[in-house]
């Protein structure tokens, strides 16, 4: 058997008093995707900042290719995993034109040809050297995401979080950004772990998902149980239906 | 039926150093006691069409159209006490997000009072019976509790049945809806719809839905108007949303993922000039 990419096993977050995730365990094998899927407060992205190394650990292990995780984390990982952020207005420096932003995580882990790098990055996010020297706030908020995707890509990582990536954006825009980050998965062999509070968003991008609820795991389904409705908990039954929108009452 | 609201010709622009900004460019429209839903994406003018109607579109903006009327009443030619005395006495409007809308230093109970209050010679103790009763009214289990509590304390989908309770308080005829549940979970989200359908239907209000999410309009509302920059491009019977015509309409629809449909890659909105026009 490979080496999972992203293995947790029994992963607790505790903030003060309030127990945020509460052993929850999974594992995500190389060039998978994996969703998680709750509520507000259901602990799916605090599950993701554990990873990033953004979330107070309490108890329980993260290992990533099979290398266990501990304290502060290294260069190395932050080679190998990135993140990209749910709002794409507040993730981006607002003083930083697009190609200082791509140049600083370049300069950190001391790369060389930046200049071929930031530009084959904002091509392959379909942006095009036009918006190399503009700031953030002329852009769209798809642009934006755009930008965010690239600077998580520049390092070539094998992993990416994805904490909401979407649900910033029109539905329009939506589509554009899903469809762009399901190019760059293939391309590049890509492992994805994405949080989403929309089931079907989760379903089109992932092979297998997690369903959350209150910091705990609810049920681990592969995406054809979803659109098969081969649920086994009530609580996903609901989600299920109410993704469908509202029903008025006859 | 007789009108609500009258919309000829309905113009909102914003003067800019770059330029004039057109907003909303000749919207037209009539509303009886129905819902209404305004459909489209960030920057289609749904939002300011709403503002307009309430009278709330920023100081430096500017608002012409050959007609807009509520109930007779010339909108675009009364004095500012006019207007406040309508604003959230026969019209009020409900804001998307309960965490930024509700006043973050005074406890629900008394905003609900204020409202009623400003529009109504009422006595303290049956103002507060008002209140808890429209506490009681959008389904709060235990109103005398909630009543005291601050905006912060209680969670969004509370805060959202506080802001509706507020808003229906009054008694309004016309009901504006901006994004009321765009930042709700999604349960919590059909709880609250069922709450303002149930409200709407019984106090026979007016409404109009202002939203993105063309599926959700099109579950609640009875007709549907498609907005693209600044412009109505399309009119829609609620349930005939798979007839769409207008390419930008079935766009929004299609781009979409849904649970069961699966397509790699998604459908994008090709947008043409043209639609612009």
């Amino acid at each position: 058997m490979t080496t999972p990419a992203l293995e947790i096993d029994r992963l607790s977050v505790t903030f003060e008093d309030f127990v945020a995730l509460k052993e929850v365990s999974l594992t995500v094998a190389p060039g998978e995707s994996f969703g998680l899927v709750g509520e507000s407060g259901s602990g799916k992205s605090t599950l993701l900042r554990a990873v990033a190394g953004l979330s107070p650990v309490s108890g329980g292990t993260i290992k990533v290719d099979g290398k266990l995780l501990d304290g502060k984390r290294s260069k190395a990982f932050y080679r190998r995993v990135q993140m990209v952020f749910q709002d794409p207005y507040g993730c981006l420096h607002p003083r930083q034109t697009v190609d200082r932003l791509l140049l600083e995580p370049l300069v950190i882990h001391g790369f060389s040809d930046t200049e071929t790098r930031i530009v084959r990055a904002l091509d392959e996010v379909g942006l095009g050297s036009g918006f190399r020297f503009r700031y953030s706030h002329q852009l769209s908020g798809g642009q934006r995401q755009r930008v965010a995707i690239a600077r998580a890509l520049i390092l070539e990582p094998s992993i990416l979080l994805l904490d909401e990536p979407t649900s910033a954006l029109d539905a329009s825009v939506q589509a554009e950004v899903l469809n762009l980050l399901e190019e760059v998965r293939a391309a590049r062999n890509l492992t994805f772990v994405m949080v989403s509070h929309d089931l079907a968003v989760v379903t089109h991008m992932c092979d297998r998902l997690m369903v959350m609820q209150q910091g705990r795991e609810v049920e681990l389904l592969a995406s054809a149980d979803l659109v098969s409705g081969n649920v086994r908990r009530d609580y996903t039954r609901n989600l299920l239906v109410a993704s469908e929108g509202f029903q008025r009452p006859a | 039926m007789s009108a609500l609201l009258e919309v000829e010709d309905l113009r909102v622009s914003f003067p800019t150093r770059t330029g004039v900004i057109e907003a909303v460019r000749g919207v037209s429209f009539t509303l009886g006691r129905e819902r209404l839903g305004i459909v489209g994406e960030s920057g289609s003018g749904k939002s300011q069409t709403g503002r307009a109607i309430m009278g709330l579109t920023a100081e430096h903006g500017r608002i012409s159209a050959g007609k807009l009327e509520f109930s007779g009443i010339d909108l675009i030619n009364i004095s500012k006490a006019e207007r406040r005395a309508l604003r959230g006495n026969r019209i009020a409007m409900i804001l998307q997000d309960p965490k930024y809308s509700l006043n973050p230093v005074m406890t629900i109970g008394r905003q609900i009072i204020e409202t009623l209050r400003t529009h109504e010679r009422i006595g303290r103790s049956a103002a507060r019976r008002r209140a808890l009763d429209m506490l009681a009214a959008v389904q709060i289990r235990d109103p005398e509790r909630v009543f005291d509590l601050y905006p912060h304390e209680v969670s969004g989908g509370m805060g959202q049945r506080a802001m509706i309770a507020m808003m229906l308080v009054a008694g309004p005829e016309l009901l504006i809806a901006d994004e009321p549940t765009s930042a709700l979970d999604v349960t919590v989200q059909l709880e609250v719809l069922g709450i303002l359908n149930r409200l709407v239907a019984e106090r026979g209000m007016g409404l109009i839905f202002i939203s993105h999410d063309l599926r959700l309009v099109s579950s609640f509302c009875d007709r549907v108007l498609v907005m693209y920059a600044g412009r109505i491009v399309e009119e829609l019977a609620a349930g005939q949303l798979a007839q769409a015509k207008h390419p930008y309409t079935q766009g929004l629809l299609n781009c979409m993922p849904r649970i069961g449909n699966d397509r790699h890659p998604l459908p994008v909105l090709d947008r043409r000039p043209e639609w612009a026009l």
